[in-house]
């Protein structure tokens, strides 16, 4: 293997066995920490794990194969912005901007989430085992095969699906006693794609977006996705499944189409 | 409703010229002309012309006439036929008054107010065309000091690490327009034409067609609060990454690229479904701050491996020389300031015409700001918004600015005639449509050809008035506002130009 520079220049933090590299991030600044895993990754290795992680930005940015992180601790801002295919557990919460325009790859968190959740993603997954914070899935979109998924395992703040354009979005609710009601507002206001399941009902929506039954196909969808929350947390999807969820969708693929005089 | 809206042009026709050839029929996208084959002639409905003059520009005979309607209402200094027209419009539609291209309205231009100076008796003149002129810019973010050491053979080692610079040729770049807002062919020509004469061309924010990649060495990547077509490889496929938080025609206000336009094609750039609506939010949602703009300057960054220079693009508003501080302190290797009379698609009438201010002004405020602060070069500036000249290159290189971007006269240089009609889709020169009927009549090769001979010429003329300040290097004219001098202007605007009046 080719050690690079940044390698030799931390040695005492990483450990490299088997193809599978342990990283000690205490002290470790994020550019040489990111550094690190880039040159890992291009060196193959295919396994990843990182503990003391406090705050270090951008982790799994910029990676191009298939590696899977682990990370214990608290990944800073912009966790996978821009990734592309690499796989992340953290044992953890994360902070805001977590799967920032990513294109591939997926991310599960053990623990809660700050802001702005998968904010104009176009692929991978994104699952959160508790609540997430304001403006979950803004922007999100699809495009042929690339149709990206965030679930969501307690609630989430105002403005989730905000100018939604394609994709899925799953707030579970599962931490919330007795009617499951979530509290955000102004949820997908200006949304014009794609589609929110929600378990239990919501405070105020956006204008743009209607409230429907789901069809057998939906259910498929939403169950192949509550499936797999559930193997990462250990939980029942049955039971899950078993409550009442609701169907956003936007009303038009157009929202803005009247407001112009030509 | 029965309309009020008057024509604004009418069409006029010599019929012992027409020769009912009905190019003028195939040429306009607007159904203005139609051919009666029972009386054998040719008819023309004024009420759809935009006068685009593609028409009488193919006419081969010069039959077409255009002129604007004779029928005007009372003349009124404030209640002008525009004003007038456009109430009209609005409470016929209930909607806003949509335009193209850059603002009209006179009053916004300082350049022509500000002239260069030239070298007499002392300091002899240069001729450009026996001695070399340098015209090579770069751009980036430059060291603070330089750390040199001598090695064996007595020579030079740069010991600094120097960050990622963009070299041009020339200090003239294309600037944003998306694809989608203007057609594949007319990006294809632009890259071309970059690349031909060693400069950039900006993808805007509709990402980069696959065919495009090739060109990357000579591409700006945008990265808009839409995000369309942002993927890792598209911002590693460009030599440079721009953020851009504003647009000079509309500061302040998103983009909004209708299902229309969204073809097959688009959808497939874009990376979003066909007929759906492109909706850039206002801002961008993961910047509110200047500590989140570095947060997303980094991430690109990081992105791209430290291997690309990170632009921000901002319209030019009142605080821009604070904002700008902040985007260089925020890590920005160049800003970018688009003037009020940056170009667009399409934007409301009343926000291009009424929001944001001169780039003169602004380029001279955020220039003079960095320098008061010592960072000046650790970021380049690059003036947009109305540069219709090489003279207009040269005082904005002279204020400060390391280069321009230009638009509108790029696509002018192509045909387009500044008609305003961008936003309709239906631009007869094959400029801002997706209509691939209409989108044929660029052809690349001949489209590049035009941009280079803009560029080449351009940069002739600036090397001729550098000749004559007895200047061979523009590197000698960047921030030298010594070789500009106003006319017309108050002592206030002469101040902030930070320069002296004719005369002095």
């Amino acid at each position: 293997m080719v050690v690079t520079d940044i390698l030799n220049r931390v040695p005492e933090n990483l450990i490299l066995k088997n193809n599978v590299a342990l990283i000690d991030a205490t002290g470790v600044y994020y550019r040489d920490l990111n550094d690190i895993l880039r040159s890992l990754d291009s060196n193959g290795v295919e396994k990843v794990e990182i503990c003391n992680v406090y705050g270090q930005r951008y982790i799994g940015t910029d990676l191009d194969g298939h590696i899977s992180i682990d990370i214990y601790g608290t990944p800073g801002n912009d966790l996978g912005a821009f990734m592309k295919g690499a796989n992340i557990t953290v044992h953890g919460n994360v902070q805001d901007g977590c799967g920032n325009t990513m294109d591939h790859g997926q991310i599960v968190v053990h623990g809660r989430a700050g802001d702005l959740v998968g904010h104009s993603m176009r692929g991978g997954k994104i699952f959160i085992r508790d609540d997430a914070g304001y403006r979950v899935g803004i922007h999100m979109k699809e495009y042929l095969d690339k149709r990206p998924a965030i679930v969501i395992g307690g609630t989430a703040q105002d403005f989730l699906g905000e100018y939604m354009a394609g994709g899925v979005l799953v707030v579970l609710g599962l931490n919330m006693k007795g009617e499951i009601r979530h509290n955000a507002r102004f949820v997908g206001t200006g949304m014009h794609g794609g589609t929110m399941f929600i378990r239990g009902e919501v405070r105020h929506l956006g204008e743009e977006v209607a409230v429907t039954d789901l069809t057998e196909e939906d259910f498929k969808l939403l169950k192949g996705l509550v499936d797999e929350f559930c193997e990462y947390y250990g939980l029942d999807a049955e039971k899950i499944l078993e409550s009442k969820f609701n169907k956003l969708i936007p009303v038009s693929s157009r929202p803005y189409g009247n407001l112009y005089a030509y | 409703m029965k309309s009020y809206v008057a024509p604004e042009y009418i069409v006029e026709r010599d019929p012992d010229r027409c020769i009912r050839c009905k190019v003028c029929v195939n040429q306009c996208s607007y159904d203005t002309h139609c051919y009666d084959e029972e009386e054998d002639c040719m008819i023309s409905k004024s009420e759809n012309c935009v006068n685009c003059q593609r028409c009488a520009t193919f006419c081969p005979t010069q039959a077409i006439t255009i002129r604007p309607n004779p029928n005007q209402y009372r003349s009124n200094a404030n209640w002008t036929q525009e004003v007038l027209t456009g109430i009209k419009k609005q409470a016929e539609t209930g909607g806003v008054v949509l335009t193209g291209m850059g603002c009209d309205k006179p009053n916004l231009t300082y350049w022509d107010r500000i002239l260069l100076n030239a070298s007499q008796v002392t300091n002899p003149s240069i001729d450009p065309l026996r001695e070399p002129m340098e015209l090579r810019t770069y751009i980036g973010s430059k060291p603070d000091k330089l750390d040199l050491e001598l090695d064996q053979d007595n020579g030079v080692v740069l010991k600094t690490k120097l960050s990622p610079q963009l070299q041009l040729e020339t200090p003239i770049m294309f600037s944003a327009m998306s694809y989608g807002s203007i057609s594949l062919n007319v990006h294809k020509s632009l890259a071309r034409a970059a690349t031909e004469a060693g400069t950039f061309y900006n993808t805007g924010e509709g990402g980069l067609e696959k065919s495009l990649y090739k060109y990357g060495d000579h591409v700006i990547v945008q990265v808009a609060s839409g995000r369309f077509g942002v993927h890792p490889d598209y911002l590693n496929a460009g030599a440079a990454v721009e953020i851009k938080i504003g647009q000079g025609a509309k500061p302040g206000i998103g983009g909004h690229l209708p299902g229309e336009k969204v073809s097959e094609e688009i959808s497939k750039t874009r990376m979003i479904p066909l007929g759906t609506d492109a909706l850039s939010p206002a801002p961008q949602h993961d910047i509110y701050s200047i500590e989140d703009l570095r947060q997303l300057i980094y991430a690109l960054k990081e992105a791209t491996d430290y291997t690309k220079p990170v632009f921000v693009k901002i319209a030019a508003v009142h605080n821009s020389a604070a904002i700008a501080s902040g985007i260089v302190r925020a890590g920005a290797d160049a800003v970018v300031l688009d003037g009020v009379r940056g170009g667009t698609g399409a934007a409301p009438r009343i926000i291009r015409d009424n929001v944001g201010i001169p780039i003169e002004m602004a380029l001279a405020a955020v220039d003079q700001r960095l320098r008061d602060e010592g960072i000046r070069n650790q970021a380049s500036v690059i003036a947009a918004g109305g540069i219709k000249s090489s003279a207009d290159v040269l005082k904005a290189i002279a204020f400060g600015a390391d280069a321009c971007y230009i638009a509108t006269a790029a696509l002018v240089s192509l045909g387009c005639t500044v008609c305003q009609k961008c936003y309709t889709g239906k631009c007869p020169w094959g400029i801002a449509t997706t209509d691939l009927w209409l989108t044929k009549r660029i052809n690349p090769d001949i489209g590049a050809r035009r941009l280079a001979g803009l560029l080449r010429g351009w940069s002739l003329e600036i090397m001729e008035m550098m000749g004559g300040m007895g200047i061979n290097a523009i590197e000698s004219v960047r921030g030298n506002r010594l070789l500009l001098r106003g006319v017309g202007l108050t002592d206030k605007e002469l101040e902030i130009l930070g320069i002296r009046m004719v005369g002095e």
